[in-house]
C-alpha cells in the first residue's frame, strides 16, 4: 500500500505523440494519489492532467478528442493494452509505465 | 484485477487483445501469429516465387520497417528463397526525410539487406522542396505522391528487380475502400482490394503482404519486438494528422474493432461483381491480381510522408473545381456497359451467381486501358504520365498546373475533407 501523498509513475510517448510533448519520449511524473474527490487517480484523471499541465502543444485535439483518447492512440499500461486492465478506470499504481502510442502517423 | 491468461499457451500474462476477434494473447504467441498470419497471407496467394528479388518500399515508418522484419523472418523461417533488398524514396525535403533515411539506413544494417535510395532530384530534376518553391505548398502533396508512385517502379527498374512490396495494411486498405465506395467508383475499389497490381506482362508488380493486418497490430508488433522505426509528420501537410478518412476508420475500430476486416473483405466481395473488362481485376487466377497501378491511383494513400503517407492536404478551391471537371469528364464517358461480353469467366467467378448482366449496375463504369506514357515510356493509362504532366508544367514554370482527369489525389483530399464532417457516434 501507498501511504505517500504522491505517486511516481513514467508516462512515455510514442508514434509522433512525443512531437506534442516538447519532442520528450519519456516524463517522469509525481502524481497525487488522491484526486480532488478523495478517489484514487486513474488513467482518466492522469489523461486529463496530461493535456492540461504536461501538454505545451495547443493541438490538444491530436491527443484528446471529445474527452477521450483520441481513437488511433494505443494505451499500455506496463505494457498490456489497456483493455485489459479496465481503461480508463484503471487506477495508478507507483512505478507504473504508461505508454501512449500513436497508430496515426505515417508508415 | 487478476491478470487474464494468454488464450493460446494459458501460462504467460496477456498482453495484447486482437481487434479482431477479442483474443487475449501473450507477448510471444502474438508475435507467432502476427507472423504465421502473414505468412498464411502470403502462400495462399502465391505472392512470391523461389528465386524472386523483391524491393521493400521503406520509409523508415513502422509499417514499411514491420513488413522488412517480418518478410526476413518468414523468408529464413520458410525458406521462400527470397533475396529482399530495401528501397527508399528521397523526395528532396530538408530536415524531413534526413532522419527517417537514417532509420533505413539502421534497417539495412540490422536486417542485413541492401539499401537502394532513389532521389527525385536524378528522377525527376527536381526535388520536392525545388517543387515546393515554385508552386507554394498548397497542392504539392499531389507532385510527391504521384512522383513517389513511378520512384519506386523505376527504382526498382533500376535494380532490376520486377516485384516491389508496400506496408499498406487493413487500414489503409479498408480507407481506400471506403472512399471509392462514396466515390461511386467501382472499378477502382475493385482495383484496391487486389492484393496484388500489375501482372506478369508489367515491369514492376506491387503487393501488400500486410493487406490484412490491423494498423493497431503492426504498431504492437514493433513496440513489442522493440523495432527501430521513425515517425514524422511530412513538413508540408500539416494538416495529414487530421480528419480523414482515418478518423472514420478509426472511430469505426472503437465502436467495433472487426469493422477494419469487415470493410476489407466486403470491398473483396464488391471486388467480385465488377465485371474483369471494367475493373481489369482477373477473378480467375489463383491470386487476384489487377492489370496496372500505373498512375498509383489505387493507393488511395499514397500522399506525403512515406511510402504509404496519408494525404489530406490540399486546397478545397481547387479540388472542387478538379472534381467538377471529372464531372464533367465522366459525361463525356462511354457508356460500355451495354456492351461487356459477359464472358465465361466472370461469370463462372460471380460468388453471388445472380442473373443480372452488368448493364443493371446503374452508373457508367469506364473501361481502363493501359499503355505507357509517350514522353517516358512508363506504364499510364493516358498518352502522358501524370509525373510528366506534371514536370511539364514545373519546367514551363507555370504556378498551377491543372491535370487530366482521373486525378485521385485531389479527389481523395476532397473525400477526405468531406467526410471530416461526418459525425461518428462512437462509444
Ligand atoms: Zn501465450
Ligand atoms: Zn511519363
Amino acid at each position: 500500500m501507498e501511504s505517500g501523498n504522491t505517486i511516481p509513475i513514467i508516462v512515455e510517448f510514442s508514434g509522433g505523440l512525443e512531437m506534442l510533448f516538447s519532442d520528450e519520449r519519456k516524463h517522469k511524473l509525481s502524481v497525487p494519489a488522491k484526486d480532488d474527490q478523495g478517489n484514487a487517480v486513474n488513467i482518466g484523471w492522469l489523461v486529463q492532467h496530461l493535456c492540461q499541465e504536461v501538454m505545451k502543444d495547443s493541438r490538444k485535439e491530436m491527443f484528446v478528442l471529445d474527452g477521450h483518447v483520441r481513437p488511433g492512440i494505443l494505451v499500455l499500461i506496463n505494457d498490456a493494452d489497456w483493455e485489459l486492465e479496465g481503461e480508463a478506470s484503471y487506477a495508478l499504481q507507483p512505478d507504473d509505465n504508461i505508454l501512449f502510442v500513436s497508430t496515426l502517423h505515417g508508415g | 484485477m487478476a491478470p487474464a491468461l494468454c488464450a493460446i499457451c494459458r501460462t504467460s500474462r496477456a498482453l495484447i487483445i486482437r481487434p479482431k476477434n477479442h483474443q487475449k494473447l501473450c507477448k510471444s504467441c502474438f508475435i507467432a501469429i502476427f507472423e504465421a498470419e502473414i505468412h498464411h497471407t502470403i502462400t495462399t496467394t502465391s505472392l512470391f516465387s523461389p528465386g524472386d528479388r523483391i524491393a521493400i518500399g521503406a520509409s523508415g515508418g513502422k509499417d514499411s520497417t514491420v513488413l522488412a522484419s517480418v518478410l526476413k523472418t518468414l523468408n529464413e523461417r520458410y525458406n521462400y528463397g527470397l533475396e529482399l533488398v530495401l528501397l527508399s524514396i528521397d523526395e528532396g525535403i530538408k530536415g524531413y526525410r534526413d532522419d527517417s533515411l537514417e532509420t533505413v539506413k539502421r534497417n539495412a544494417v540490422q536486417y542485413d539487406m541492401p539499401l537502394k535510395i532513389v532521389g527525385y532530384d536524378e528522377l525527376y530534376g527536381w526535388t520536392m522542396d525545388q517543387v515546393v518553391e515554385a508552386i507554394g505548398k498548397k497542392g504539392n502533396c499531389t507532385y510527391c505522391g504521384v512522383f513517389r508512385r513511378q520512384a519506386l517502379d523505376r527504382g526498382a527498374k533500376m535494380l532490376g528487380i520486377n516485384h516491389v512490396v508496400t506496408g499498406h495494411n487493413a487500414d489503409d486498405v479498408a480507407e481506400t475502400i471506403l472512399m471509392n465506395l462514396l466515390r461511386g467508383d467501382l472499378p477502382r475499389l475493385a482495383r484496391s482490394t487486389s492484393i496484388v497490381t500489375g501482372d506478369a506482362n508489367s515491369e514492376v508488380r506491387r503487393s501488400k503482404p500486410l493487406k490484412y493486418a490491423y494498423e493497431k497490430e503492426i504498431v504492437l508488433y514493433a513496440h513489442h519486438k522493440k523495432l527501430d522505426y521513425f515517425t514524422t509528420e511530412c513538413l508540408y501537410s500539416p494538416e495529414a494528422f487530421r480528419g480523414s478518412a482515418r478518423s472514420l476508420i478509426k472511430n469505426l475500430e472503437r465502436v467495433r474493432p472487426s469493422a477494419i476486416l469487415d470493410v476489407v473483405r466486403s470491398g473483396e466481395d464488391m471486388a467480385k461483381l465488377v465485371p474483369e473488362v471494367v475493373s481489369g481485376v482477373s477473378h480467375c487466377k489463383s491470386q487476384k491480381v489487377s492489370l496496372s497501378s500505373a498512375d498509383g491511383e489505387d493507393e488511395g494513400a499514397g500522399g506525403c510522408g512515406s511510402v504509404n503517407g496519408r494525404n489530406s492536404g490540399g486546397e478545397m478551391a481547387d479540388m472542387e473545381k478538379k472534381l467538377r471537371q471529372d464531372e464533367e469528364a465522366s459525361s463525356r464517358e462511354v457508356d460500355i456497359s451495354a456492351s461487356i461480353p459477359l464472358s465465361a469467366n466472370s461469370q463462372k467467378h460471380d460468388r453471388i451467381g445472380e442473373s443480372k448482366p452488368p448493364q443493371k449496375m446503374g452508373k457508367k463504369l469506364v473501361r481502363q486501358t493501359l499503355g505507357t506514357c509517350k514522353k517516358c515510356g512508363y506504364m499510364s493509362s493516358q498518352d502522358i504520365c501524370k509525373a510528366c504532366t506534371l514536370l511539364e508544367g514545373l519546367n514551363r514554370n507555370r504556378p498551377k498546373i491543372e491535370i487530366e482527369v482521373d486525378v485521385e489525389d485531389e479527389e481523395s483530399s476532397t473525400l477526405r475533407r468531406r467526410m471530416e464532417g461526418i459525425a461518428l457516434g462512437a462509444g
